[in-house]
């Protein structure tokens, strides 16, 4: 009796720890960009009955059936004219989004670039048959055959749009109005204790792109591609950093709580979670730094074991026509994918406003992606840190 | 014969759950943490390593480890510290009519949900949130925030069974004690207290486990705090067998705690 009173406390304490997790066994790919190995998987040939529903693990506000806010929906009409019935979960970091993904219970995931060749080294994902998606036509040019959404020529998903990671601020607490991501860095002190940043190890990079134009002599061409002393030299700045912070985010719902209340006063953001504040009467505002920004150009991808291909491929299709994608892009603010997206959008600037075709302005942007040893910027004289090593000096700064 | 049938019917179904879900969980956690991760993909691979385990003695979680058990201990000596006073009141001062009303008190905040109570804390505390009008000034997020709110949230498992512990002492007791000239502080020094002391050891299992293992309240109001929870959390993501690691930690704690606690007898009490 006695025991069995120890191993039920003991379990009731672990229990709050969070689950195992169900994981299938290892075997993944080696990592490479092109010429990386992946599972042998084929695409789906050709649609049959839809199979009534279809299970989405989306970035929040990307898949928006009104249950949030009625007035935001786009899927419901979807949901009435194929026969897939959309469930959607949401997640905050990319991390999370590979775990969640991994679970099986998923059939399509609008993954980033430094998720999406885990996914496909894995096996979590197969490749796409494009000629399936009538709206892949309509995809801009430039998003197409991307190294984070295909590899070795053959695609693994669509494009769904692009945009920056902003500089958010309270306009009544932080003056002069920032124009930098030294507010968040050197300059963080002036927000003591009020300074947010994204939980992720991904935010390295952030701080890399940040080194890159303060101390041009670390030599960093690309914040994903960080030797050892490149790599230190940003941890050292998140740990300074650390000093400063109050709290760190992945939920967005969080964050614009702490925006609104004021336990946060300036912090990397995106344009979603401005748009969500401002509605609720925060006094705050987004600009896009003069050093630049990391960003995000997302994928839609099909899970390798969905039993529900018909509907994710439905799915997908639609969340890339122009009138939906133009909707996403509007609402999340961000460039969409679809050329005919923009003359769909309620604010006929909204393609200029977020710079949809110019190829130029996104050269400025660091799409995220996943640091791998052979050195994204094509250095090839030393090794770079992988995302295992980003992992590990993440963990420690935020353990520190 | 037959009723031995009936009482293996009865058993057999609690016993297989306690087994399956319960202690094979603990064996997976455990059997997991002695693999490693595909340092790309992030999948568990099934290689046989003692790495996790002596990346623990790492003084970052070393550090981890220790602010946890510092939080768990100051969450339960507060808790002792409130209960034992109102338990005994409610126990022995209060009439009985009152009696009820205060249990349901007590119970009452269980009722709630542990989140709507963590997001109370977490506006409470915020700048410019009760906390600071009503006092002037507020700890903000982070350790005070997370011992304050885990206080209040574990508290009615620390007052019911002490409540329970006073009721249960006999009047008898207190009487042979003032027959033989103890006054009220000897009285409680030495009988008393020997005999609720399993019921507060009781207790302290409650709030000293359930501490140990909270991760949502840390991540509500504990700002930029790193505790155990968290960081399994945060593993559990990228490094699921260091993650497993992290969570071995505090199993291990709680079962030298519940053998240091039984010799007190308290889990007779539970």
């Amino acid at each position: 009796m006695r025991i069995g009173a120890v191993a039920a406390v003991a379990a009731l304490a672990l229990a709050a720890c969070g689950d195992s997790g169900s994981q299938s066994p290892g075997g993944g790919g080696t990592a490479g960009g092109s010429g990386m190995q992946v599972p042998d998987l084929k695409p789906l040939d050709k649609l049959g009955e839809p199979e009534g529903q279809v299970s989405v693990l989306a970035w929040p506000g990307y898949v928006e059936d009104g249950s949030n806010d009625p007035k935001v929906d786009w899927v419901s009409d979807f949901e009435k004219s194929s026969g897939c019935q959309v469930t959607v979960k949401t997640f905050g970091t990319s991390d999370e989004a590979v775990q969640l993904f991994r679970t099986g219970q998923y059939d399509t995931v609008s993954a980033s670039g430094d998720a999406t060749l885990r996914l496909i080294a894995a096996g979590d994902v197969e490749p796409v048959n494009t000629s399936l998606i009538p709206n892949y036509a309509d995809i801009f040019e430039a998003l197409k055959m991307q190294p984070w959404n295909s590899v070795n020529d053959v695609p693994y998903g669509i494009p769904h749009g692009r945009g920056a990671n902003l500089l958010m601020y309270r306009t009544d607490m932080v003056k002069p109005a920032p124009d930098s991501w030294a507010a968040v860095f050197d300059k963080g002190s002036e927000q003591k204790g009020k300074v947010t940043a994204y939980d992720s190890p991904i935010y390295i990079a952030d701080a890399a792109l940040y080194l890159m134009a303060t101390k041009p002599d670390l030599g960093i061409k690309d914040p994903y591609a960080l030797d050892s002393k490149q790599l230190a030299a940003a941890v050292d700045l998140l740990k300074a950093q650390k000093e400063n912070i109050g709290e760190y985010w992945s939920d967005y719902l969080k964050e614009i709580q702490a925006f609104k209340s004021g336990s946060s006063t300036v912090g990397t953001t995106w344009q979603v979670i401005a748009n969500v504040a401002q509605g609720e009467k925060a006094p705050v505002e987004v600009v896009l730094p003069k050093e630049g920004s990391t960003g995000w150009s997302d994928t839609w991808m099909v899970g390798a074991k969905s039993k529900v291909k018909t509907c994710a491929y439905k799915f997908i299709d639609h969340i890339v026509s122009p009138k939906a994608n133009a909707a996403v892009a509007e609402y999340f603010g961000e460039a969409p994918a679809n050329k005919k997206s923009c003359a769909e959008t309620t604010d006929p600037k909204h393609c200029d406003t977020f710079h949809a075709e110019d190829e130029e302005y996104f050269s400025q942007v660091h799409y995220w992606n996943t640091p791998i040893s052979a050195c994204l910027d094509g250095r090839a004289d030393v090794k770079c840190t992988d995302y295992a090593e980003w992992t590990k000096a993440w963990t420690e700064i935020r353990n520190s | 014969m037959r009723s031995n049938k009936a009482l293996a019917g009865l058993l057999a179904p609690p016993l297989l759950w306690l087994v399956v879900a319960y202690l094979g969980a603990l064996f997976a956690i455990f059997a997991t943490a002695f693999f490693t991760t595909d340092p790309f993909t992030n999948q568990v691979v099934r290689t046989f390593t003692l790495e996790n385990f002596r990346a623990l003695l790492d003084p970052t979680y070393l550090r981890i480890i220790g602010r946890t058990l510092l939080i768990a201990a100051t969450v339960t000596v507060l808790c002792i510290v409130i209960a034992v006073p109102f338990a005994f009141f409610m126990a022995r001062v209060a009439p009985a009519r009152i009696r009820g009303l205060l249990v349901a008190a007590v119970l009452v905040p269980l009722w709630a949900s542990y989140l709507v109570k963590a997001y109370a804390w977490r506006t409470m505390v915020q700048p410019g949130g009760v906390l600071e009008s009503a006092f002037g000034s507020t700890p903000g997020y982070g350790l005070a925030a997370v011992v304050l709110t885990l206080t209040y949230l574990w508290l009615p498992y620390m007052i019911l069974p002490v409540y329970a512990g006073f009721e249960r002492l006999p009047v008898s007791h207190l009487e042979a004690s003032a027959d033989l000239g103890g006054r009220g502080l000897t009285t409680f020094r030495r009988v008393i207290l020997p005999s609720v002391l399993p019921s507060i050891a009781a207790g302290t299992i409650f709030t000293f486990s359930l501490s140990l293992g909270d991760y949502i309240a840390v991540q509500i109001v504990g700002g930029k705090l790193q505790v155990l929870g968290t960081a399994v959390l945060q593993n559990i993501t990228l490094d699921l067998p260091f993650a497993a690691a992290l969570g071995t930690t505090s199993v291990v704690i709680m079962v030298l705690y519940l053998l240091a606690v039984r010799r007190t007898g308290a889990l007779d009490n539970l």
